[in-house]
């Protein structure tokens, strides 16, 4: 079933929204430094998610997801790009589609550059700190303050989180059409919902490197 | 000579009778039948799938890329069915007798009792097939009322029921291609029969990509090749529509029925230039609503919506009171073309009149204005609201007009002329659809007989589909039933050899010509001979004209054409060239065959049988019956007669006043 | 309407055939009239090669009507050229003005190969038929066409996905060269009809199957199909064949 064409793309479809639900858990987890109390709650939310077995071990499926979205999606990108050995002089571009459906391949390698930088800045130095136990975590929030300082960091991840949203845009949309709903009126619930949904993730995402820059918390 | 075994018995028992005595042949032996199908549109492909099912050995072959593409696909309207759904009193014998009459009594009475006998079978099939035929609300099949007949029994799938019919018989083809009984070769011309011991034991064909010849074998030889229509250059076939497969089988000894019978669809878009390469039909059903009319002022230059009312002559509703502007086809383009060439014509070129819709506007749009509660509505609103119901009706047709003519029929008036659309002639053949060739058999609109001088609206897809789904399996096999002890024949027999020599001394011979003629040049020539002096309205002095024309064109063709690249590749340039040079030749027979019929009937109009108010006057005592044209060489045919005898209908005199 | 005419310079592709190597030659045309259709241009312009004693441009066409679906040249970066739901054959020179310069182009997808100039093969798609898109009813077989009632909305649903002509305009606009679309529409057409349900299942996973063999991309959901289908098929068609895919897959053992 997942060899045809159709069923990468449901691969593609369901890690895909593994995925978004991941970014909700982040987001809100993240969104914990506008506690305006010096980094106090976030510490203790980023505790949690460091430190409890069931949320490590979930870990690993998270990475799994990780890997399957990106690898499958550059096969595929590989595979369909050498459908067609000639090219046109002429491109259809925007007249047939939008560009950033036709760019998740390019808007999806941007996320995965931007991602290396991420989680080498947090994730990793946080767990090498930690040990494979459940040892003692850095101090995140500080850690967040420090970083948000250089102002070429938060220009990467703010450039990370547009790609992101156009990412999104095309792939939240398709992800449901991808699993089946082909009945109007939900697509177009579903389209507005992405709209939203990768509208206010990405923004979440963006202005927590910049309000921490600005000093706004 | 010609015996058209039309079984006996009474007329409803014939078809029963027949299927319960005709020979079969057991599945064993069907195994090791071969049988070729040339064409693949309703009926080459309906016959192909038929008899592969049964487990035939079929091959089948078309020109175009696909089976799919076959110009069955551009019906609009409907395919006619005598099935009473509507309970309006419908029945076999009300279908046949329409057919009949509508074909101005020169048709068959057993072969289209037959049809309609079967027309109920074809609507079963399709839907089993997947056809989305047209619903109510209830779930059930919808009908509408076409061509003047006065019940409903027309299905219909929107305006592309041809299209939807022929993608069910498509996919039942494809279906056997893929179970193996089918073989199918795309892209192959059929350019002759190979006749062995007065036979048809095979064809050969050119494959159009490689442009090599090959040689098929069969025990039996279908041809399912449409009409010949586009010997008027310009007509509502398709632009690879041709006579090439049925000529080459007349040549071959196959005898050709009534070739002058050729219906003019009255409404059409009109010709814009000599850049025009084909006509497009607009469906008949846009007279139910719409109002013909010209100014009474000959070359009126002024715009449509400037001619005042009382300016305007409408000229069906004043010659026919009691039809007006829905008399039959061949009446309202035969009133057309008097008008236009009485200098009454409108539009650039003169040769147009319009088909107004400005009143349909108002009275649907008073009507829906009262529905609203609106019973003083503005113009604007009365405007707004009749111009809903007329999209809804009939939108696709429209929009169609715009895109061609880029006008829009909801603010000016359309512009209609007629235009070459079916040929009712085709190859003779007998009840068993075989011609005079033993093993040879004509199916659809390629043979002559169920449509006599006029077809009428949506029974072109019934025949196809009658032919090939429930007609041959029966009647091949009675013949096939004798050949069981027939080997394949090698094609490497001196039959094969000879006539693969021929074929291809003809190419190189077109290629040779190397004149400085290009092929559509002779195509428009040719079509503008048949369309001026064997087209609408023919006398004896232009159709005599006409052949000595023809003649002259033929060797002007053979002395000065001029084919581009080569005869071993694609060449599209050299497939029209061998097509237009059997237009050629039957353009020639058709003028022949419409000098005799000293009548006018249906399709066929000779000015100088007309009634005093210039109605079409048959002659049942010299002409009731079937030309049929036996070639000789160069352009010498005998003339065969079959009687056309009457039990069931007595022939009368049609009025629409 | 006004009439005008117009020169142009047309950028047209040329191959010999399959195996050779193509390349895109430069052609004038003068007075072609806006009532001319596209074709018809071509036809103008076929005539003039002739008659210098050069090729004619090999293109596809049939019914000139746009329902055959034979006709298919990529005009100025699009798939049947500039107008919404329109056939090559029935777009009209009044799409264009005096001096543009048009550039002409066969389909492109390795599923296609270029026979000869703007012709190209499009038997994939008879082969994906083959695999699937039928309703296995032998000639005889039926009962009345009254006797299985079917609902009005999923009638008309099928008839607008059976509206497909085959053109292949689909692949052309896909960046992944996918037919999902038409490989989409036949599926739902037979899927939405009570006849076509027994072999619902097998049909959505063999025709499939076979439009990987063939080689098409994979779909994306970019929706350029959509956009330049001259038969205005929905995308949301292909989301349909997917769900018949999955639960195909989940439900059946083949």
């Amino acid at each position: 079933m997942f060899t045809s064409s159709v069923g990468k793309k449901l691969v593609m479809g369901l890690t895909g929204l593994f995925l978004i639900t991941f970014l909700v858990i982040h987001a809100g987890i993240n969104a914990c430094i506008w506690a305006n109390d010096g980094g106090e709650m976030f510490n203790k939310a980023a505790h949690f998610m460091g430190s409890s077995v069931v949320i490590r071990i979930l870990e690993i499926g998270l990475m799994a997801g990780f890997l399957i979205h990106i690898i499958q999606g550059i096969s595929l990108e590989i595979q369909n790009r050498r459908k067609r050995a000639i090219g046109y002089a002429v491109k259809l571009g925007n007249r047939g589609s939008k560009w950033y459906s036709r760019s998740m391949g390019l808007l999806g390698t941007l996320i995965l550059l931007f991602l290396i930088i991420h989680l080498s800045q947090f994730w990793v130095p946080n767990r090498s700190h930690q040990g494979w136990l459940l040892g003692e975590e850095l101090n995140l929030y500080d850690r967040m303050e420090s970083t948000f300082k250089q102002p070429w960091v938060v220009l990467v991840y703010v450039l990370g989180c547009i790609s992101l949203f156009w990412h999104l845009v095309h792939g939240f949309q398709s992800a449901f059409r991808t699993l089946g709903v082909s009945n109007h009126r939900y697509l177009k619930m579903i389209n507005n919902t992405g709209i939203g949904f990768s509208l206010i993730v990405s923004l979440a995402f963006a202005m927590m490197p910049v309000s921490m820059h600005f000093n706004w918390i | 000579m010609l015996n058209s075994k039309i079984p006996a018995g009474p007329l409803e028992q014939k078809w029963t009778n027949y299927k319960g005595h005709c020979k079969l042949v057991n599945p064993a032996n069907k195994r090791k039948l071969e049988i070729i199908v040339v064409g693949t549109g309703l009926a080459g492909a309906s016959a192909a799938a038929s008899l592969g099912e049964m487990g035939y050995k079929v091959k089948t072959f078309c020109f175009q890329d696909s089976p799919r593409r076959a110009h069955s696909i551009a019906a609009q309207g409907g395919i006619n069915a005598a099935k009473n759904y509507q309970n309006d009193g419908d029945s076999v014998y009300r279908l046949f007798y329409d057919t009949i009459k509508g074909g101005d009594y020169r048709s068959r009475e057993a072969n289209v009792h037959r049809l309609s006998e079967v027309s109920a079978n074809i609507i079963d099939q399709c839907v089993a097939q997947g056809v989305p035929f047209a619903r109510e609300y209830g779930g059930l099949l919808s009908n509408r009322s076409f061509g003047g007949v006065q019940v409903q029994r027309t299905f219909y799938a929107a305006g592309q029921t041809g299209q939807q019919l022929l993608i069910g018989a498509y996919q039942a083809l494809e279906r056997q291609i893929a179970l193996g009984t089918v073989e199918m070769f795309s892209r192959h011309e059929m350019l002759d029969v190979v006749v062995i011991d007065g036979k048809a034991r095979g064809i050969i064909v050119r494959d159009l990509v490689t442009g090599k010849l090959e040689r098929h074998f069969g025990h039996a030889v279908l041809l399912c090749s449409g009409g010949y229509g586009n010997v008027f250059y310009l007509s509502t076939n398709a632009m690879g529509s041709n006579v090439t497969a049925a000529w080459k089988a007349h040549k071959k000894g196959a005898f050709f029925g009534n070739p002058c019978y050729t219906q003019i669809h009255p409404t059409c878009i009109p010709v814009t230039g000599d850049h025009q390469s084909k006509l497009t039909l607009m469906s008949e059903s846009l007279r139910n609503d719409g109002r013909i009319w010209v100014p009474k002022k000959q070359n009126d230059n002024r715009k449509a919506n400037e001619i005042p009312e009382d300016e305007r002559d409408y000229y069906l509703e004043r010659r026919y009171p009691a039809f007006g502007n829905l008399v039959p086809r061949d009446v309202a383009s035969r009133a057309a073309k008097e008008r236009c060439d009485a200098g009454y014509g409108v539009g650039s070129s003169r040769q147009a009149v319009f088909l107004d819709y400005k009143e349909a506007i108002q009275r649907y749009g008073k009507i829906e204005c009262s529905k609203h509660g609106n019973h003083n509505p503005s113009a604007e609103e009365i405007r707004h609201h009749g111009m809903e119901v007329v999209k809804e009706k009939y939108g696709n047709l429209f929009d169609m007009y715009e895109k061609i003519t880029g006008e829009n029929p909801y603010n000016v008036p359309m512009r209609i002329y007629p235009a070459v659309h079916y040929t009712m002639g085709g190859l003779w053949v007998d009840y068993e659809l075989m011609t005079s060739v033993q093993g040879l058999y004509a199916l659809g609109e390629a043979n002559f007989s169920d449509h006599g001088a006029n077809r009428l609206g949506a029974s072109a897809l019934m025949q196809g589909l009658a032919d090939g789904y429930f007609v041959i399996p029966y009647t091949v096999g009675n013949y096939l039933a004798d050949e069981i002890r027939t080997p394949e024949i090698p094609t490497s027999h001196p039959a094969f050899e000879e006539a693969e020599k021929a074929v291809a001394e003809r190419i190189s011979n077109l290629m040779n010509i190397k004149g400085s003629q290009t092929v559509e040049s002779f195509h428009k020539r040719l079509g503008k001979i048949m369309w001026d002096k064997c087209g609408m309205a023919r006398n004896a002095e232009g159709l005599k004209q006409a052949i000595e024309e023809i003649k002259s064109l033929r060797e002007e063709f053979w002395k000065n054409l001029r084919i581009p690249g080569d005869i071993n590749e694609m060449n599209p340039e050299l497939d029209k060239a061998n097509r237009v040079a059997d237009f050629l030749e039957l353009g020639e027979l058709m003028c022949k065959d419409a000098l005799l019929r000293e009548e006018s009937c249906g399709g066929h109009f000779r000015e100088e049988y007309q009634t005093p108010e210039g109605e079409a006057l048959r002659n049942d005592d010299r002409f009731m019956f079937v030309a049929a044209w036996e070639f000789k060489n160069g352009n010498n045919w005998d003339l065969h007669k079959e009687e056309l005898k009457y039990d069931e209908v007595k022939p009368t005199q049609r009025s629409y006043k | 309407m006004e009439h005008y005419t117009m020169n142009l310079k047309l950028k047209v592709w040329k191959q010999k055939n399959t195996s050779s190597k193509g390349s895109f030659e430069t052609f004038e045309v003068k007075d072609i009239s806006s009532e001319m259709s596209f074709l018809e241009m071509f036809d103008v312009l076929n005539e003039k090669l002739i008659n210098e004693g050069k090729e004619p441009i090999a293109f596809d066409h049939d019914c000139r009507e746009g329902i055959c679906g034979m006709c298919s040249m990529y005009i100025n970066g699009r798939p049947h050229g500039p107008w919404h739901g329109t056939t090559t054959c029935q777009l009209h020179m009044r799409a264009f003005k005096d001096g543009d310069t048009i550039v002409v182009e066969p389909w492109r997808a390795n599923a296609f190969p270029v026979i000869k100039d703007l012709m190209v093969d499009r038997g994939a798609f008879d082969r994906i038929i083959q695999a699937g898109g039928y309703i296995s009813v032998n000639t005889g077989n039926a009962v009345d066409g009254n006797a299985i009632p079917i609902e009005k909305e999923k009638a008309d649903s099928s008839f607008a996905a059976a509206a497909c002509i085959g053109c292949g305009a689909c692949v052309a606009a896909c960046k992944n060269s996918s037919a999902m679309l038409f490989v989409s529409a036949k599926i739902s057409h037979l899927a939405l009809l009570p006849q076509g349900d027994p072999e619902r299942k097998t049909r959505a996973l063999n025709m499939l199957a076979q439009m990987d063999t063939e080689g098409f991309g994979s779909c994306t959901n970019t929706g350029a199909c959509e956009a330049v289908c001259p038969k205005e098929i929905s995308i949301s068609y292909i989301a349909r064949a997917n769900a018949e895919f999955t639960l195909a897959a989940l439900t059946s053992d083949k």
